[in-house]
């Protein structure tokens, strides 16, 4: 009887759904898994994988649907609940004490009082066991990103778990690491825990499991032999069909570069941060390059190189601006307000608090980018007038929805603020505007009109550099595509030639 | 269990009742610690608030204390904008009065008046100057700011300690700790209003300390410098993503605060003690951080919150000579309004609900 | 005279000793206290007045604990509860405990009491030099008792492992389930108690009077104390007499007329706490005593 049970299944999921309000995060996921089995949870962003797990972990309640541990009904009501039942989680920004020991960590993972003797001697004991050797009496401060993703797992382990969570565990870790990591998660499947595996990384996924479970936009879309299917096929279920049959914009006829950037390359700044490696780009006048991507993989670090929030200070890197009456300019070495004064504009990814502040008005909020004009501010002083107008201009040709004449920016809708902080650019007629998730948060109609406005000042000849995790608007309004993964960027490819799957193989890493 | 929730946006209204109700409260409160330790409440509250401005002399006497009130709150304000805790007003007052006292005892023959201005440019170099070295720790070794300027409170009061029965002493004061009287060019006269005379002990620094104000507003408001303040003290990364260097601000707000605090020392000084002695401070340092918080960061309103402020100070010092209530209470006054005044800035950006605290599902709301 | 210097240095230091170890147990679970003057005050003031109503020493230094952990509640209440910001809301308490005081002290000043007796321990009291040590009372003892017992009680215990991870990282120890204000709110409070007991030392065993402000900054020195000790308290120790021997050495310099100005000399434990401070936000090794969240409001997950 004890060895039908094994062979069991651990964890099923029927009928599973999640709503945040109207947005449906998981739509009726059914799942399984079993002792001994490593799954990867594979999907794009957005599709869902975190809500799930989640849930599975007690942090969040399905809406619909339930969950079964060992074929009897599971209600978990906190991430306590999970770890007893045998449930532990490993998440992808995980944070430790980092004046505390190995050890002192691990104490504060555990319930009650433990003899410190006793537990240094099993920290030591387990984790030698498992392949993951740590010190108990090591600072945390002192450990590699590595060592204190070990120290997180045996976190788990000492409590036994029959289901081990990992949330992209690999995103911290070199190649050699990783190897290291996988050695580990083989053993502990051998040993008959179940492995949950969520990567969007496809040659790991490949690598490591036999079965993958493939999510699109809250549904289950598949569950596959992952060995069997190729990395191109398991890139085409991630991406999904919808996004191939979008009419895709053709190359403009006019290829004037307008923007050159090479050997951009930036060390990775914490330990969740991730490097950039010699990025080589040319954005041509007229089109709109989309950079394509899962959540992650230098993003942000790239938008900061973009501004001039950071600036890279090596000799041969180069970010050269194409004038059309002038000389080039190198901008390599220039801040954000040199930038600006030579013709480019920039939307952040994050409208609240860095492409605008929330407690100023609106027309103070055009200052933060517009200060450099002379018409703005001389002398130290600010042309109050100037601002006001500007932000009706913006306000008025970029629709965008206030509350009353020149509110506090907090008081707009996502949706319009994101309008203001777009229009705030384009009105400048940049040369090159440059925007991450330009309708990340945002309603259809503002989304729609956004990306309206960038295809515009394509067409009157601006480029336009887009950074975005959304796969639909890239297809959309991208003339050309890129893909950045783990902080180095694709080839460009032309967006109307470029198959779904080929994006969805860059963005997995197996292009 | 109290939670908070965070708000979307505040309502103006919210933000200009706040102040009011926690004043209102302070004085409630501050009648039942008076009914409970056996003053008549009514009457000590009338003592306090009411008689002291009952002879228009009187309100002379109160723009006088509100006058180093005025001008070292302007400075903080732009320092607890920016987010820099300057907790060393009353070090950097100081140190101002030292700097202008040098000038004024080093020329004691002088008698024109004109000699305040490089007095004031003394006072203004001296407080700015102690005033840099938290900035200057605070950007080379990310020192905290707050313990810096606390601890320099006390070197300050130290070295003036020193030379005031030491280098600087009088020697025809019988030993006591002065130094010499200063000279007429050295010292603020009296302001004669025409066609009322004096006002009490109105000075012209008085004035000065509105003009302050105001300066200290307009640059808030319409120059560009207060719009990095602004900017940096409240979204530091939209503040990056515009070009505006954090630590330049750090350093501008911290002299400039300094400055004004010197210039306050050097004022009071020069218009009410006429001397150097060992206190000449009064904690009016740490008294401008509660007008900053009363006037909720505002410098225009700074010079109503100053005038509050001092009032309740005049108060003490009547309650005290008429019905033997000890000075000390308004310490209690001051230190209420203060925990008011904190307390509604919390409600401005949180709704406050007495309750129990959420499921574990309902918190991950966000996903 | 080495013993009177000895015993006088010690004397100075056993109300820095109790505020001090107090504030970095709250500093070590993230709070930073700047009342500590005020609660001090409030310690002194209730000692002073329940002794004299009462005739009885012992239950003065209850009621100095008690006060000063009451005064801490008030702290506790706005920066706990209502998220107020702490460096505001201590200075807040600083003034209004030094004005209530004030107040509640205003019909005890010029009357007197019998303060603490002198608990010799046989034998050791008899030692040359050292026995100083063994002469002292019972709060003195108590002082020295207590942060060995603070001491352990931050490194051998899970609870003290607890207040300290809250004050590392708050969102961490609330994310694996532990009640971030309760630990804040029995740190302070604790804290409190220490002040209380530290400013009752003054009327007790010091000058058995009461006078406004009687603490006379002591509660600043003990936060500078803190930083100075590195969050160590066996180091509080050590620091405290330091800073009571500057003390004396300052009354000392102006009877004796001594060379070095003693301004000077008491300009030394701010100074040297300002350099400690430097070095330690430099380094991050070193600035392993200070509790990262020292200071910050925990307002997520409520």
């Amino acid at each position: 009887m004890k060895q039908t049970n094994e062979q069991g299944i651990l964890l099923e999921a029927r009928q599973v759904s999640k709503y945040f309000g109207d947005f449906v995060a998981n739509d009726k996921i059914d799942f399984a898994i079993r002792p001994g089995e490593i799954l990867a949870l594979l999907g794009e962003n957005g599709a869902g994988k975190s809500t799930f797990v989640k849930m599975i972990y007690g942090l969040l309640a399905p809406d619909e649907g339930a969950f079964y541990w060992q074929s009897k009904p599971l209600t978990l009501s906190s991430p306590q609940q999970a770890r007893e039942m045998g449930i532990g989680m490993v998440f992808q920004h995980f944070s430790l004490f980092e004046m505390l020991t190995v050890a002192e960590n691990i104490e504060l993972a555990l319930q009650g009082v433990h003899d410190r003797e006793k537990l240094a001697e099993l920290i030591v004991e387990k984790s030698t066991a498992y392949g993951i050797p740590l010190n108990p009496d090591s600072l945390t401060a002192d450990l590699s990103v590595s060592q204190r993703q070990r120290v997180e797992i045996l976190r788990c382990l000492l409590q036994d778990p029959k289901l081990l969570i990992m949330d992209e565990p690999t995103s911290v870790l070199t190649p050699q690491e990783a190897n290291q990591l996988f050695d580990v998660i083989e053993q502990l499947a051998d040993s008959g825990c179940a492995v949950l595996f969520i990567s969007h990384k496809l040659d790991e996924v490949k690598r490591l499991t036999k079965r993958a479970v493939i999510l699109r936009a809250g549904q289950k879309v598949a569950d596959v032999d992952s060995k069997k299917q190729s990395a191109g096929e398991l890139a085409a279920l991630m991406v999904g069909d919808e996004v191939a049959h979008i009419k895709r914009q053709s190359a403009p006829k006019q290829s004037l570069p307008r923007l050159s950037i090479s050997a951009l390359s930036r060390p990775a700044e914490g330990p969740f941060n991730v490097s950039l490696k010699q990025i080589e780009l040319t954005v041509n006048q007229g089109e709109i390059l989309g950079i394509a991507g899962i959540a992650g993989n230098g993003q942000t670090e790239l938008m900061d190189a973009l501004t001039g929030e950071w600036i890279d200070k090596s000799a041969t890197a180069s970010i050269l601006l194409h004038k059309d009456r002038q000389a080039d300019i190198e901008l390599i070495r220039q801040g954000p307000i040199e930038r600006r004064r030579a013709g480019v504009g920039f939307v952040p990814e994050e409208r609240n608090g860095h492409a605008a502040s929330g407690e100023l008005s609106l027309s103070e909020n055009t200052l933060l980018t517009t200060h450099h004009i002379e018409q703005a501010s001389q002398y130290d002083l600010v042309n109050d007038n100037f601002c006001r107008d500007y932000a009706g201009q913006i306000t008025q040709k970029f629709d965008v929805r206030l509350p009353s004449k020149n509110p506090q920016a907090s008081q707009l809708s996502g949706g319009n603020l994101q309008k203001f902080v777009v229009g705030r650019e384009i009105l400048k007629s940049p040369d090159l505007l440059v925007v991450s998730q330009p309708t990340w948060g945002v309603d259809i109609g503002a989304a729609i009109f956004i990306r309206k406005a960038m295809l515009k000042l394509a067409e009157e000849g601006g480029a336009v550099i887009m950074i975005s995790q959304d796969l639909e608007e890239i297809f959309s309004i991208s003339h050309r595509i890129a893909v950045i993964n783990n902080g180095q960027l694709s080839k460009t490819y032309d967006a109307a030639t470029i198959t779904a799957q080929k994006v969805g193989l860059l963005m997995g890493g197996a292009g | 269990m109290i939670t908070l929730t965070p708000r979307r946006h505040v309502a103006w209204q919210l933000t200009l009742l706040i102040p009011v109700i926690a004043v209102l409260i302070t004085i409630l409160a501050g009648g039942v610690i008076f009914a409970v330790l056996g003053y008549e409440p009514l009457e000590t509250l009338f003592e306090f608030f009411i008689k002291p401005l009952s002879q228009p002399y009187q309100f002379g006497n109160l723009m006088v204390k509100a006058c180093p009130l005025i001008i070292i709150g302007t400075g903080l304000v732009f320092c607890y904008r920016a987010n820099i805790w300057n907790i060393g007003a009353e070090g950097q007052l100081i140190f101002g009065a030292l700097g202008a006292g040098l000038l004024a005892l080093s020329f004691p023959d002088v008698t024109s008046k004109w000699f305040l201005v490089p007095m004031a440019i003394a006072a203004m170099l001296a407080g700015g100057l102690w005033a840099f070295v938290p900035a200057v720790l605070k950007v080379r070794f990310n020192t905290n700011e707050i313990l810096v300027s606390l601890m320099l409170t006390y070197v300050a009061g130290f070295f003036l300690d020193w030379l005031v029965r030491g280098p600087w002493r009088d020697p025809m004061s019988f030993g006591f700790p002065l130094t010499p009287s200063y000279g007429d060019g050295a010292l603020i006269s009296g302001l004669v209003l025409p066609g009322i005379g004096r006002l009490g002990q109105l000075h012209w620094a008085v004035p000065l300390s509105f003009v302050v104000a105001f300066i200290g507003w307009f640059v808030m408001r319409h120059t560009l410098t207060g719009f990095q303040v602004r900017v940096i003290g409240n979204a530091p990364q939209a503040g990056k993503f515009a070009g505006f260097k954090p630590d330049r601000v750090t350093y501008g707000v911290l002299i400039a605060s300094g400055g004004l605090a010197g210039l306050a020392g050097m004022i009071e000084v020069s218009a009410n003690i006429g001397q150097l002695q060992p206190n000449v401070s009064f904690g009016y340092g740490f008294t401008a951080i509660i007008v900053v918080f009363l006037a909720r960061l505002n410098p225009v309103a700074v010079i109503v919150a100053g005038l509050v402020v001092a009032l309740a100070e005049l108060g003490g010092d009547a309650a005290q000579i008429s019905l033997g209530v000890p000075k000390v209470v308004t310490g209690v006054f001051k230190g209420i309004l203060l925990f008011m005044l904190l307390s509604g800035e919390t409600l401005t950006h949180y709704h406050i609900r007495f309750g129990r605290a959420q499921t574990a599902s309902r918190k991950h709301q966000e996903g | 005279m080495i013993d009177e210097l000895l015993i006088t240095i010690l004397l100075t230091s056993v109300p820095l000793v109790f505020a001090a170890t107090g504030e970095l147990v709250a500093e070590k679970a993230g709070v930073l206290n700047l009342g500590v003057e005020g609660m001090m005050l409030m310690g002194a003031v209730a000692a002073f007045g329940i002794t004299a109503q009462f005739g009885n020493p012992y239950i003065g230094v209850v009621a100095g604990g008690i006060s000063g952990g009451l005064t801490a509640m008030v702290f506790a209440f706005f920066v706990l509860g209502m998220a107020t910001n702490q460096v505001a809301t201590g200075l807040a308490l600083t003034i209004f405990g030094t004005g209530l005081s004030g107040l509640l002290g205003a019909p005890l000043v010029g009357q007197a009491i019998d303060g603490l007796p002198e608990l010799s321990i046989p034998l050791l009291s008899n030692l040359p030099v050292m026995g100083v040590v063994f002469s002292l009372d019972v709060m003195a003892y108590l002082s020295v008792i207590i942060v060995i017992l603070v001491s352990w009680f931050l490194n051998q215990t899970k609870s003290g492992l607890v207040l300290r991870a809250v004050g590392i990282n708050h969102d961490s120890a609330h994310a694996l389930g532990y009640e971030v204000l309760k630990v804040r709110f029995y740190a302070v409070v604790f804290g409190g108690v220490m002040a209380g007991l530290g400013g009752a030392y003054l009327p007790l065993v010091l000058t058995p009077h009461w006078a406004e402000g009687m603490t006379a900054g002591r509660g600043w020195i003990a936060l500078a104390l803190v930083v100075f000790a590195a969050w160590r308290p066996y180091r509080v120790i050590i620091g405290a007499i330091l800073f009571g021997a500057v003390t004396i050495f300052q009354l000392l310099g102006q009877a004796k007329g001594w060379a070095i100005p003693i301004q000077f000399m008491s300009m030394m434990p701010y100074l040297v706490t300002i350099f400690v401070l430097v070095i330690m936000s430099g380094s991050s090794r070193i600035a392993i005593g200070a509790p990262k969240e020292l200071g910050r409001s925990f307002t997520s997950g409520r």
